[in-house]
């Protein structure tokens, strides 16, 4: 399967690597000793996720009372910060499933990194489901099992039950994508090492060999998987977006829902990304690896989703008054001129107006402005979700009922906990594993190498390396 | 014996000459997969694609027949008004589960025709093959009299090392 390599093409990988460089230069980070920077961070990160816990702990001790949540508000920060963290995991399986479908060579900068963090920002999603029930010691009455109570089974046609089974789902098979990738990777870090660093990597790479049938299965099983998790991610934002959409209450009661929630889960997703890789490209040295192209390819994901949300709340808005329901107009006059306006106008600066800048190439491809925007999108995502969730249940059908939520410290806390569990997780990651998956980047070395493509080298590029470069599976 | 190689393209010329001179190739290992190679080296289409509809199938069925079986036949309740049997609200969970059994079969399917596992260990031939090396190997006996021809091979075919190794 040979392909042409466009002569308009950016190069993605440069600094005129060879294969053995790449690996030199993608295992060092885990070989070094954790600089000073990692060490802060991890301390920082390590606090967070220790008052989280700390939260968590006070929370089940006291009770769901120790949160401000009351009759009409009954979901408040949890389920914000729920929906808050699945989306943002969106970005990872869409970069490595539905980005290789399509055949999208910059992926395999990114993949490895973003695949990480799906898994952690599905750990911290479903901590707020489990925690937010309040008897989390019979939290297992989730699971279809056969028990004494008749048996009594589970709701089959509730949306949360459906949540519960897309949520397993989804972190699963995203765990048992990432690992499979990872495994090459580990046995190449196990062919560096030595003593008990060997045995640990050893015992991680599965015994992987890189024998010609097991590449050929490898790939068949990429290929699959990929195929398997690009309309179970889909899947996954449409059910959370049914814990809502199939409920009676007006402002969450709309057919716009699921494609509005994934492409907010994709955009708030690839924000997370932008964060984290300028971050990791810098400290980890890996700018050869995750070029600016890559930052602008992702930056414009940004302003197509950025764009495509914007379209969704204006469509809201605009069928909220077409409909000539009062109490649907009224739900979204009160979203925006409401209590919470304020959230409103967060949402619709940060999520519609801020990314219209990366219609600049200029600005897409810078790379603090990069940064800034990608905080502006994740705290605009958070936004949303506050919109729908608690600016609605504060004004329900009666007005007696009305009140205003904020949170209590213990909600607040549970929150700055899981920020803590993922960049704990994150930064346990960038120590352990291949941050950028080394195999899959010698795979399209010949077809994005700096000295392979791009507009100054393909001139003199000769006719038998063109024909020979490989595609990435 | 195997002999390494700095290029997958002088390995794949490597591998054509030994399939015309009708040697008896043992294995190749590399560090990422090598696409045209599959051909050469005889092997056929994995089947691990149709493991994969069978597990997702399996999935399917387990997951529409055990909702249908509670809410008709073992607890049946109305929800909302809807019939008992509501297959449109089945779909979910029916998906979701199918796509959970393909994938984990397919992955235990995959390590375990391939002979891998948590804490397996295989013999490496050389350190080298998860780097940048191309390793073409053969399989020879001390006693072997081709051992000499198939070294002469190797050399001639570009391979940047020549080594033995017993397994």
């Amino acid at each position: 399967m040979s392909a042409t390599v466009s002569p308009i093409r950016e190069p993605l990988i440069t600094g005129h690597k060879n294969y053995h460089q790449i690996t030199e230069d993608i295992c060092a980070p885990s070989e070094r000793t954790p600089s000073l920077a990692w060490v802060l961070a991890f301390i920082v990160a390590a606090s967070f996720l220790a008052f989280g816990v700390f939260c968590i702990l006070w929370t089940i001790w006291f009770g769901i009372g120790t949160w401000n949540l009351n009759r009409t508000i009954g979901w408040g920060w949890d389920i914000t910060n729920f929906v808050w963290w699945i989306g943002i995991g969106h970005a990872g399986t869409l970069i490595s499933a539905i980005l290789l479908l399509f055949r999208q060579k910059w992926r395999t900068g990114v993949n490895r990194a973003a695949e990480a963090m799906t898994i952690f920002a599905v750990i911290c999603a479903a901590l707020f489901p489990g925690i937010h029930v309040g008897r989390i010691w019979v939290v297992f009455y989730f699971f279809p099992y056969p028990n004494t109570r008749g048996p009594l089974w589970v709701n089959f046609n509730s949306p949360l039950l459906w949540d519960l089974f897309a949520i397993s789902t989804y972190f699963t098979v995203s765990l048992l994508f990432w690992y499979t990738g990872l495994v090459p990777d580990f046995a190449t870090l196990r062919d560096r090492a030595s003593g008990l660093r060997k045995k640990f990597y050893n015992f991680l790479s599965f015994g992987w060999t890189g024998a010609a049938k097991h590449w050929q299965r490898f790939e068949s099983l990429s290929l699959v998987l990929a195929g398997l998790a690009t309309p179970l991610v889909l899947s996954v934002h449409t059910i959370v977006s049914f814990d809502f959409a199939t409920s009676v209450i007006p402002g969450w009661h709309t057919t716009i829902f699921p494609p509005y929630f994934v492409a907010g889960a994709i955009f708030s997703g690839f924000a997370m990304v932008q964060t984290l890789m300028v971050m990791t490209r810098k400290v980890l040295k890996l700018e050869d690896y995750i070029t600016i192209e890559h930052i602008d390819s992702m930056n414009k994901i940004i302003l197509l989703t950025g764009s495509i949300v914007g379209v969704a709340y204006l469509t809201e808005l605009f069928i909220a008054w077409y409909s000539g329901y009062i109490y649907e107009q009224f739900a979204f006059m009160n979203r925006v001129q409401g209590i919470y306006w304020w959230a409103y106008l967060g949402m619709m600066s940060c999520n519609v107006l801020s990314p219209q800048i990366f219609w600049s190439r200029k600005l897409r491809r810078n790379v603090t402005v990069t940064f800034v925007m990608s905080i502006f999108v994740n705290i605009g995502m958070w936004f949303e979700r506050f919109v729908i969730i608690p600016t609605t249940l504060a004004r329900d059908y009666l007005p007696s009922s009305w009140s205003y939520y904020v949170p209590t410290w213990v909600e607040v806390g549970i929150f700055l906990g899981t920020l803590g569990i993922f960049f704990t997780c994150y930064l346990i990651f960038t120590r352990i594993a291949p941050v950028v998956a080394i195999a899959e980047v010698k795979a399209i070395l010949k077809s994005s190498g700096d000295q392979y493509a791009g507009k100054q080298t393909h001139q003199g590029l000769s006719h038998s390396q063109q024909t020979s470069v490989h595609e990435p599976h | 014996m195997f002999g390494l190689y700095d290029d997958e393209e002088i390995l794949l010329k490597a591998v054509k000459e030994a399939r015309d001179k009708h040697l008896d190739i043992d294995n190749v290992y590399s560090p990422f997969p090598i696409h045209g190679l599959d051909p050469l080296l005889g092997l056929s289409e994995s089947r691990l694609h149709q493991a994969g509809f069978v597990y997702g199938a399996i999935g399917t069925l387990t997951a529409f027949l055990f909702m249908t079986w509670v809410f008709t036949r073992d607890w049946p309740i109305i929800f909302g008004g809807k019939p008992y049997w509501s297959v449109p609200a089945f779909i979910p969970i029916t998906f979701e589960l199918t796509v959970l059994f393909a994938s984990i079969g397919m992955v235990v399917t995959f390590y375990a025709v391939n002979g891998q596992g948590p804490g397996v260990t295989n013999p490496v031939l050389d350190d080298r093959i998860t780097d940048d090396k191309f390793c073409l190997s053969f399989d020879v006996t001390d006693s072997d009299e081709g051992v000499d021809s198939l070294k002469a091979f190797l050399k001639e075919s570009g391979a940047s090392e020549i080594r033995t190794k017993e397994i």
